[in-house]
């Protein structure tokens, strides 16, 4: 196997090629499997539109991992030794990759955490502790991803504080008027909500929402984790205090999150975990911590997984977020026009900026039922609450399909969707 | 597309699902309780009647799911009316073993309603679908969980 020759340099920003879809797919070596073989029959081309929930790895992320197990791996930030001076180097490197695709100010603005899920867990308790008294205002949405709001139920618990949270509207999108209604009204010191809706596609308008809240004081969190992986994110011109998302979405591996905070925001908070790595002296009586990213990242972290993120960092910001974006744009608009044919589907979510996620439910046949049916034809989707309770009850659905698509998703695949929904529409009668 | 579907999507099932029965919640209940299936969002609420007589008098439920959990709330409530409570935990064992167990490693749960257990094989489909068997047990853990006196059962933390 040869090493990518790409792993420590840098990357191509962009590219000038038109977006070739199918030479795309060929670096998806799982793309090209098929689903429910059976003896004497053959099997289903998988048709993978469930990547909301977690993305296809290119060859580049899976040989950059084996890569590194087979050639360059020992434990970090330790040793003297060759090896663990190329695995520091290789896994700090996706520091600067993470810091560049999000446009942040530096490398230590980018703390690894386990996932998205612990980066706000990490806030709640570090950040939230120290700065949240009770009865202080964290303000979420009702869009808002089981992640972002068990953490801060957690907080209320044990600090008094008040969770508010802003309403959506029929189209799914923010209700802004609500929003800012309550920054106006309400002692909101943190607002903690998402970038885009895991459920109904809707890119929030970030960069007002974080003026309005620093117009009132209050710091702001979102959540990028269905952000990152359709569209280019600029931390800065968001002005986002903080900002969290997971690699596993980004078609890269489990395991590893990224939290971006500003240097004062990350300077002024207490460690989460205690534990080796982020320690600069340890005695029985007292220890110091070392500076941010590091005083957040106890104990030995995703090694591999870190080099996982880099590569995967380095694929797409190689093909280009602007023209991720638009393809995938283009099959947005063509699977909601045919979905549309489909009498008796409703979409749930239909925000005007929209990322290319589409929510259904079919009058008379239960989500359930129609993600099986799907699945023999190969199509994966997503049934079920999507980790959004709260907001099913909104929309007054126990559960929805969600149909997610991703950078190597063809409108073939579209059809696909649509001609299995329509297959399992006939078979219910 | 369909045709290994048509094992799990039987008629009965597919009517069942459509149309359940016992569906609603009566007055004069005496227990019940709520039962969830966190992974797809199935709720359904199980409401029995004990009669003096310590028999079950009536069965009715409502909630919401996918035809597999409907269809097999509904054929429950048909088959437990007037039953014994014991016997209707009997039957919920020796049906949860069909679902989830080869027929050689079925338990004994002492003497069962064999016509009921013949009604109840149409949902037996489900042992090839293993995300599918929460949704066809719901309904029985629901109506254990009643009988016991608990107010809810959840399938996430119920055993499979």
């Amino acid at each position: 196997m040869t090493r990518p020759a790409t792993l420590l340099s840098d990357a191509p920003v962009t590219s000038n090629a038109p977006y070739d879809v199918e030479r795309v797919r060929q670096d998806f070596p799982i793309l090209t499997r098929l689903v429910h073989e059976r003896k004497g029959r053959p099997g289903k081309p998988l048709v993978y539109l469930d990547n909301a929930a977690s993305a296809q790895k290119p060859r580049a992320v899976i040989d950059a991992m084996s890569g590194l197990l087979e050639r360059d791996y020992a434990n970090v930030h330790r040793g003297v030794h060759f090896l663990s001076q190329r695995s520091t180097d290789l896994y700090e490197a996706t520091r600067d990759k993470v810091a560049k695709l999000l446009n942040a100010p530096s490398r230590e603005n980018i703390v690894f955490t386990r996932n998205a899920t612990e980066a706000f867990n990490l806030v709640a308790q570090s950040w939230g502790r120290t700065f949240l008294k009770t009865g202080d205002v964290v303000l979420l949405s009702y869009m808002e991803h089981h992640a972002n709001i068990v953490p801060w139920q957690l907080l209320r618990d044990q600090t008094g504080i008040r969770i508010e949270v802003v309403p959506v509207l029929d189209d799914g999108s923010l209700d802004l008027d609500a929003y800012e209604k309550a920054l106006k009204t309400l002692a909101v010191k943190l607002v903690a909500i998402t970038h885009s809706s895991n459920v109904l596609g809707t890119v929030n308008p970030v960069r007002q929402m974080a003026r309005l809240a620093h117009e009132h004081g209050a710091t702001v969190l979102f959540d990028g984790s269905q952000a990152v992986v359709h569209r280019p994110v600029d931390v800065q011109a968001i002005d986002a205090d903080l900002y969290v998302f997971t690699a596993h979405k980004l078609y890269g591996p489990t395991g590893i999150g990224v939290l971006y905070g500003k240097k004062a925001v990350l300077d002024a908070m207490p460690p989460y975990q205690g534990g080796g790595d982020m320690i600069s002296t340890v005695t029985f009586e007292k220890t110091t911590f070392r500076e941010a990213p590091y005083r957040f990242e106890a104990g030995t972290p995703p090694i591999i997984e870190g080099v996982g993120l880099g590569a995967a960092i380095d694929y797409v910001t190689a093909l280009g977020l602007d023209a991720i974006q638009a393809h995938e744009q283009r099959l947005l608009a063509y699977a909601t026009e045919r979905l549309r044919e489909i009498e008796g589907l409703r979409i749930i979510g239909t925000a005007p900026e929209k990322a290319a996620i589409i929510s259904f439910t079919i009058d008379g046949i239960h989500p359930h039922d129609i993600g099986t049916f799907v699945d023999r034809a190969g199509v994966a989707v997503r049934v079920g609450r999507h980790c959004a309770e709260p907001l099913m009850d909104r929309f007054g659905v126990g559960a929805t399909c969600r149909a997610s698509f991703g950078l190597y998703n063809t409108e073939a695949e579209a059809d696909a969707l649509v001609e299995a929904v329509k297959a399992t529409k006939a078979f219910f009668g | 597309m369909f045709d290994d579907l048509r094992d799990l999507y039987q008629e009965v099932i597919l009517d069942h699902g459509k149309n359940p029965r016992n569906f609603g919640k009566p007055d004069g209940f005496n227990r019940t309780a709520r039962g969830d299936n966190p992974m797809c969002g199935d709720k359904i609420t199980v409401y029995l009647t004990l009669g003096s007589d310590g028999r079950i008098a009536d069965v009715r439920f409502d909630g919401r799911g996918c035809a597999i959990s409907q269809a097999s709330a509904s054929l429950m409530t048909e088959m437990l009316k007037g039953k014994e409570p014991k016997e209707a935990e009997a039957l919920f064992g020796a049906f949860h073993d069909m679902c989830t167990k080869d027929e050689e490693e079925w338990t004994d749960h002492g003497p069962l309603d064999e016509e009921a257990m013949d009604k109840l094989q149409v949902l037996s489909g489900v042992r090839e679908f293993p995300m599918r068997v929460k949704c066809a047990t719901l309904a029985w853990h629901t109506m254990n969980a009643a009988l016991h006196g608990d107010p809810v059962a959840s399938t996430e933390n119920a055993g499979f």
